[in-house]
């Protein structure tokens, strides 16, 4: 019984800022001539009223997730990362080379165009590729704060601004899709073949399988595996019991043995490999090619940060962030119906993200008070519950 | 094309006019952090001051209700109000409940960002410009040859935020307001036990830094562009923070750092003007490069505050 209730306070501040949250939206709404409670419906429906909805939903949450997996491992670690856009950003451009490069060479050109023919080595590849470019540009700045005591916030938002630059220089350049050259210049790859692309998913339920017809990917499948191999990472194994021991307090990690700048970079160099599928994954599943307007969201929808939304939402747990992702795709897609039907800018969006971050960071003071309270409580009976928070 | 093309009287000109936000921003800045607060909703806070400081403005231009100075001075005075509200926000969340500074002021960013683009897209809808702060023309001064050009020949924000440094800097380092913010900023607990209210410090320095970075936004919108978009800072507000960094906290290296950086800002645009063969993508990205550089070079140099992002927790 206790179990439950400490259980049900853990996840007090996110209900609290879900709470705020609806207010503040509420008084906007109203300020801005709407009703709020059409407004909630529209978003609702928008987000989960037909088949295709939920399916857009779900490939908005994908990049979302990815990422958020990333964050919960860099701020378990310590380390704010805010670069997961320019990370992002960074593993498309690799990956859609890699996906550019091998298709073109193991594809023959009868299978090139063959639907869901995919080919597991360059898709394979391709997602190495991006893991390992996002990695090294997220480790760049977990390089810096170790070595340079660079604050690793502002380093990853000017890696931000960097990336965004590259991407429209090389789409610009040497990637730009040969079809675009002398025309348009709309900056944007070639098309990949089918055997580069991430297949579509469908459940086996009813007929034609669900989601059939819509545009969900396995990517989706791929960051949920991953959320749960991050769980076990982070509270089951050695490695990720470091990394968390170097968030919670460097100086006693430091004495304990553990490498603290070694710590710093792995943490870094994992959320940006995270950042960098979320990228990858994008232009593999969904896009079949890398193309921008030119702007920094214009890659990545901002997926960069709501993934920082969403891991908070998820109580920094990879698992937490799966209903999280699911959540924030399903306010982005909702919201466009709102635009539509009530002509309420889905800006409103970006403005209550940032309230919810403020909130639930806000009310962990009172989480704080009562762990306080939960460890003399713990150095009586010797319970420990590392861990136990599953979502 | 030979240097002459590029360094021209325009180009430090220029250099002067762009570093207005960020002296601004960044000195509102310096004030939050030497007391111990990370304010990281710079960005948010300049985009919200520069939407309503344009807003008010274009409203008070269109309807012709006051005289064009006096819808100016409207604007900067309903942005002082907006940064300031904000900056009493952040100062609740980082000081009162002892929120992660570094987290929260990225949930201020994206609040501002989204917000004032809500705004703008329901109350005003596609860029409009109006007509902001003049250039001033000073007797004799402004047709000085060259000098005139780089100093005489700018509107009144510009002058306000140089103005702005050595009054920050003898604030900081010779009064007892200045002298309370260091203590707090460095040892808050001696600071509290000689009786200096560390809150109310952090509160008054976190509220004039939003102040300076709605300011700094007006300073855009009303001065230096004359029209508002969709996210029209671009980042600049966490280039301030940056640039506080790397000017070790004092306002006169602050300053030299922001004037440092609109300086690399404006050759980047002079190189575009004149069609140099540099991709503009890296001319771009030159400025973030160099605040990553300046960074690396900087932060060994000089001591932080001590208490930086650290909420004060009174012992027991």
């Amino acid at each position: 019984m206790a179990g439950r209730l400490n259980r049900l306070i853990d996840f007090a501040p996110v209900l609290i800022a879900l709470l705020l949250a609806l207010v503040v939206s509420s008084v906007l709404l109203i300020a801005l001539n709407a009703n709020p409670f059409e407004a909630f419906d529209f978003m609702l429906k928008g987000a989960v009223g037909s088949e295709n909805a939920t399916a857009e939903t779900l490939v908005k949450a994908t990049p979302i997730l990815f990422v958020g997996i990333g964050i919960t491992i860099a701020f378990r670690g310590g380390m704010i990362n805010i670069g997961g856009e320019g990370q992002m950003i960074a593993g498309a451009l690799a990956g859609v080379t890699v996906a550019l490069v091998l298709g073109e060479a193991r594809v023959p050109a009868e299978m090139a165009k063959t639907p869901g023919a995919f080919d597991l080595i360059i898709v394979t590849c391709s997602l190495l590729g991006g893991f390992l470019m996002g990695a090294l540009y997220g480790g760049l700045a977990g390089f810096l704060k170790a070595y340079f005591d660079v604050n690793e916030i502002l380093s990853t938002i000017m890696l931000n601004q960097i990336a965004v630059q590259m991407m429209n220089f090389l789409l610009n350049g040497i990637l730009l899709d040969p079809a675009e050259a002398g025309f348009n210049n709309i900056p944007k790859t070639a098309r990949l073949v089918t055997a580069a692309q991430l297949p579509r998913l469908s459940l086996p339920i009813g007929d034609p399988w669900l989601f059939a017809r819509t545009r969900l990917h396995w990517g989706l499948i791929i960051a949920m595996a991953l959320a749960v191999i991050i769980y076990i990472f982070l509270w089951r194994t050695s490695w990720g019991y470091r990394i968390r021991a170097v968030g919670e307090n460097q100086r006693a990690s430091s004495y304990a043995g553990i490498n603290v700048k070694r710590q710093m970079m792995f943490s870094m160099f994992l959320a940006g490999g995270f950042s960098g599928l979320a990228g990858v994954v994008q232009v593999l599943g969904l896009q079949y090619r890398l193309q921008t307007d030119g702007s920094p969201a214009g890659f990545t929808g901002a997926a960069g940060f709501n993934g920082i939304v969403a891991a908070l939402f998820g109580g920094l747990n990879p698992i937490g962030a799966i209903p999280a992702a699911a959540f924030f795709g399903g306010l982005l897609v909702g919201a466009q119906k709102m635009q539509r039907e009530l002509g309420v800018p889905a800006s409103l969006i970006t403005a209550v993200n940032g309230l919810i971050v403020v909130f639930v960071v806000s009310s962990e003071i009172f989480i704080l008070q009562r762990s306080k309270r939960r460890v003399s409580v713990a150095e009586q009976t010797d319970e420990s519950d590392d861990g136990e928070e599953d979502g | 094309m030979g240097l002459d093309d590029i360094l021209t009287a325009s180009v430090f000109a220029s250099a002067i006019r762009l570093a207005t936000p960020y002296i601004f921003a960044a000195l509102g800045e310096t004030f939050a952090q030497r007391s111990g607060v990370l304010n990281l909703g710079v960005d948010g806070m300049m985009l919200m001051g520069a939407f309503t400081g344009f807003y008010a403005v274009h409203v008070a231009q269109v309807n012709a209700t006051m005289s064009e100075p006096m819808s100016l001075l409207f604007g900067v005075a309903v942005a002082l109000i907006v940064g300031g509200l904000m900056g009493l926000a952040m100062a609740f969340v980082s000081v009162t409940l002892k929120a992660k500074q570094g987290i929260s002021g990225i949930g201020v960013y994206l609040f501002g960002l989204g917000l004032s683009e809500l705004l703008f897209q329901q109350w005003v809808g596609t860029p409009k410009s109006v007509s902001g702060f003049p250039r001033i023309n000073f007797p004799v001064l402004t047709d000085l040859p060259i000098v005139g050009e780089i100093f005489f020949h700018h509107n009144l924000l510009v002058y306000v935020a140089f103005a702005l440094v050595p009054i920050s800097a003898y604030i900081l380092n010779n009064t007892t307001f200045g002298l309370m913010i260091r203590a707090v900023g460095q040892n808050p607990e001696a600071a509290d036990a000689m009786g200096v209210s560390v809150t109310r410090v952090r509160y008054a320095t976190t509220t004039i830094g939003g102040v300076l970075a709605g300011l700094a936004g007006a300073s855009l919108s009303i001065a230096l562009i004359n029209l508002f978009q969709q996210n029209l800072t671009a980042g600049q507000g966490f280039i301030a923070v940056a640039l506080v960094y790397f000017g070790g906290w004092r306002p006169w290296t602050v300053a030299a750092g922001a004037m440092l950086f609109s300086f690399v800002n404006a050759l980047q645009l002079q190189i575009k003007v004149i069609g140099a063969d540099i991709p503009s993508e890296f001319a771009v990205m030159a400025p973030y490069v160099i605040t990553i550089i300046a960074l690396v070079f900087a932060t060994k140099r000089h001591e932080q505050p001590t208490a930086l992002t650290k909420p004060y927790e009174r012992g027991e």
